[in-house]
Parts: C-alpha cells; structure tokens; sequence
C-alpha cells in the first residue's frame, strides 16, 4: 500500500517538475521567436514558401472535409427540424454551424494533423541531424529561420483556409438541400440570413487565428526539443498533434465563453 | 590569436562531462582532440563555437570570451569559424550550392554572382565541380562530408572545427579527407582542432595531439612526442588494447 502511495507521489512529482521544464521551455522559445520578429532578412524570404505549404497544400484536404460536413448537416438538420420548425431552418443551421463551430474546428483538427505533424517532423528531423546547429553556426537565427515563417504563416493561413473551408461547406449543404431535400434555393437562402452576423465571421476569423497559431508554434516547439533519433522525431510528432488537437479544443471552449 | 579553454567544467544533467578543462590551440596549428566513446570530444568542440556554454571557465576564441558574447558578436565570431560536422549536416531541402551558399547570405556585402563565384571555388578546393545541382542524398558518404567541408570554407573563416570527418568513410576516402585538412592549412592557413578517433588520421594531420579523459585534457604534445609516451592510457588507445586500460586506472 505505501509501495503505490510512493510511486503515486513519485509520479505527480515527475509530472509537475516535466510540466514546468515544458512551461519554461516553451516561454524561452515564444520570447526568442518574438526577439526573432525583427530578423525580417532571415525569415522573410522563407515566409510566401511557407504560406504556400501551410496554407495553400491544406485546401485539398480542408474542403474534402467540408464538402460532405455540409452535406451531413443539411440532412441531420433536416431530420431534426421536420414537422416542429419551417424548413427554411435548415439553412440557419447548416450556415451557423459551419461558420461558428464546424468549419473552424474541424479544419483546425484537420491542419493539426497535416500542419502540426510536418512542422514537428521537419523542424525535430533538422535537430536530431544537427542541421539546426550548422544553422547557428553559420549565424543564423535557428528561429528566426524555422519557427518564425512557420507560425506567421498559420496565423495568417488558417483564416483562408477556414474561410474557404466553411463556405464550402455551406454550398455543399445548399446543394443537398435543393436535390435531396426539396428544398428550393430561395427557402434555404432565406434561412441562411435569417440570423446571420456579420459578427459570425469575426469570430471565426478569431478562432482561426489562435488555431494557427497553436498548431504552428506547438509543432515548433516539439521539434525544436526532439531528442535522439527517428524514434525522437516520431514522439515529437505525435505529441505536437496530441497536444495542438487538445488546445484546439480547449480555445474553441474559450473563445465561445469570452465572444459569445 | 588563438583559441583557449580554462578550467571548464560542463554536465549535462547528472553527467559532469568536463571538470576544469584546459587547452590551447595555437595560432596555425593542426590539433586533434583523441579520447574515448563519450569522453566529451565534442562537447569541447562546440564550446569553441557557442553551440554549448560551460557551467563554469573560460572559452576565449579570437581574443574574446564566447560565453559572454551577444547573439550578435557571437554571430560575427561565428563568420570567422568553420565548423564540420559529424554527418555533416547538410540541409537536405537544398542543393549543395545553396548550402555552401549558405553562410555567404549572412554577409551583407557579397552580391549573387560572388557567391556563387565563391561557392564554385570551394567545391573545387574539396575536388566536387558540377555537384551544385545535385542534392545531398544524392550524394555518396565521402563526397557529402567533402560538401560540409566547403560549407565550412566558404567564408573563408580564420578557424576550422572538424567533428570527426572521417568517421564511418572507406580508407581510401579517409585519405583524401585527411589530405584536404592538410591542405585548408597549407592553402588557407587556418587554424585547425579535429576531434577524432582515428589515430592513423590523427598521426597524418595534426602538428599536436591531445588526449581528452575524465574530463581534462591526460596528455598533450606533437605527432613525435605522443607516439614515444608512455602513458598507459594513451597506449591502450592508440594499440586498441582494453588490458592497458585496466592497468592504467
């Protein structure tokens, strides 16, 4: 009994004391990346190669995602609101939820997955090979170089791909409610403005922003510490995704409680 | 000017690697740093260059205390230092002309053709014309360490770390590594430290030898005066014999 109260304490003390080298860890990297900022001539030339491979090599897989979100969500919609509201409801439904929740969030899972996976592979490949080093080396800024483009590019990506991803969604939602639906065009649009904002999409804009950069900066930061091998990278990898799909999560929660 | 540690002491968490560390590499020389598996060959190389900074003492490159630099002095330092890496760490997203060229971006003052005027001139110092297209991976093991070695030239630094360049290279290729040392001497007149644990290259290269163990440096002197010592521990490693290792401790 006292044997597994100790590896108990033993165990929250090992996770405390790992929780805080991580804390520390990741505010020396967010404070070198901000001093970084001003570096224009290391990373500015790396910023449009990496919009391009965060931003514009996701909208394949964002928009296959919200092609059949909305499709889904015309139906269930539908399915829910028969015989208790008007039809035209569904398109409030299907406009509402893929601006304010599902377009945001799951693209953001989505680029956690494919952003968050290669940035950490990247960046922990170019560690565990001492390419970070010849870096420093050859009076480079490490992370001026490798974390800078790569977050700035999320920041301003995410919201593209987001937007683009949520429209999407809705003409896809609109489509399935005009042939499987019955719907006519004018019925769904009508539901579409019923209760929109203009504030709606602030809001996702916001949420994408702060998804970029988590998924961006946490890829960094597990990359910037793998340890060891191919095995490092492959551990770096999966936390940075584990960890940038959870934040998601919990921004998502956040920005609801703070905006809404 | 040249480099010197003093009393350097560096662990890595529990693992006290150097305990009061002292050496002088002088001006010109070839020095090979030899040591066992893990004695800390390069972590003594990478003080010299601000990649580690000791626990304690002193790593003066140039005249200038390295762990007391700011990122900008230290990145001026840096220009005047080549390091080689292990696998030579190239970037593998890049072609060996943007690698060399690398460090040369960091100088305000080179344009496009110089650089890449510079870069052909360092490939041809280490025998690879025509490989600036080709990338890395497309290159064998001798021919990438050569790569690093140009990358390392190409600012035409003062200082040239080499972090064991033959290791893992076919005997024939050992040679043509080790003649090119030489030659970054003899042509460039850099000063030169090589970590490594091949004797027979070190004998080749270097103007002095010296042995890193427990943390300090057990000996030091020229090709001559090492191959004559008859320190126990120096012999064990440079006849491969494990018995003498056990006598000498």
């Amino acid at each position: 009994m006292n044997g597994s109260v100790l590896t108990l304490v033993e165990y929250v003390g090992h996770w405390s004391i790992s929780s805080v080298r991580s804390l520390g860890k990741a505010g020396y990297l967010t404070t070198g990346a901000l001093r970084a900022l001003r570096n224009v001539e290391i990373w500015g030339p790396r910023l449009v190669p990496q919009m391009v491979s965060v931003g514009v090599a996701s909208v394949p897989i964002a928009l296959f995602i919200a092609v059949f979100t909305g499709i889904v969500l015309a139906l269930q919609a539908s399915y829910t609101l028969t015989g208790a509201v008007p039809i035209y409801l569904v398109g409030t439904m299907v406009g509402k939820s893929m601006i304010l929740e599902l377009g945001p969030v799951l693209t953001g899972l989505s680029l956690a997955g494919r952003v968050g996976a290669s940035t950490a592979a990247e960046v922990g490949t170019m560690r565990v090979t001492e390419q970070i080093d010849a870096l420093e080396t050859l009076a480079y800024d490490p992370l001026a170089y490798l974390v800078v483009p790569r977050v700035l590019a999320g920041v301003l990506m995410f919201p593209v791909v987001i937007v683009l991803a949520s429209a999407m969604g809705i003409l896809t939602g609109w489509s399935a409610s005009l042939t499987l639906l019955e719907m006519s065009s004018a019925e769904f649009v009508r539901g579409l403005r019923l209760f929109f904002l203009p504030f709606d999409i602030q809001f996702a804009v916001i949420k994408s922003l702060s998804f970029g950069l988590i998924v961006t900066g946490v890829g960094s930061f597990y990359g910037f510490h793998a340890k060891g091998g191919a095995g490092g990278v492959g551990m770096a990898t999966t936390r940075a995704v584990v960890v940038a799909s959870m934040l998601i999560l919990v921004l998502d929660a956040f920005w609801a409680v703070i905006l809404l | 000017m040249s480099i010197v540690l003093r009393n350097v002491h560096r662990a890595f968490g529990r693992n006290q690697v150097l305990r009061g560390l002292d050496l002088e590499v002088l001006d010109g020389e070839t020095l090979s740093i030899i040591g066992f598996s893990g004695a800390g060959k390069s972590v003594v190389l990478k003080h010299m260059v601000g990649l580690i900074r000791p626990d304690s003492g002193d790593v003066v490159v140039d005249g200038q205390n390295v762990s007391e630099l700011d990122v900008e002095d230290l990145n001026e330092l840096r220009r005047d230092i080549g390091y080689v890496f292990q696998f030579a760490a190239l970037f593998d997203s890049m072609n060996i002309a943007e690698n060399v060229a690398m460090g040369l971006r960091r100088m305000p003052e080179m344009y496009d053709d110089e650089i890449m005027a510079r870069v052909s001139e360092c490939l041809a110092l280490v025998d690879l014309e025509g490989t600036e297209n080709q990338y890395p991976s497309e290159l064998s093991g001798g021919m990438v360490k050569r790569a690093g070695l140009a990358r390392a030239i190409a600012t035409r630094p003062t200082y040239l770390l080499y972090d064991e360049p033959t290791t893992g290279l076919d005997p024939v290729t050992v040679t043509v590594i080790d003649r090119l040392i030489v030659r970054m001497k003899e042509e460039l007149g850099v000063t030169g430290v090589v970590v490594t644990h091949d004797i027979t290259s070190a004998y080749r290269i270097s103007d002095r030898i010296a042995m890193l163990h427990d943390g300090r440096i057990r000996t030091s002197g020229t090709v001559d005066e090492i191959k004559e010592s008859n320190d126990l521990l120096l012999r064990s490693f440079i006849e491969g014999r494990p018995e003498l290792t056990e006598r000498a401790s």
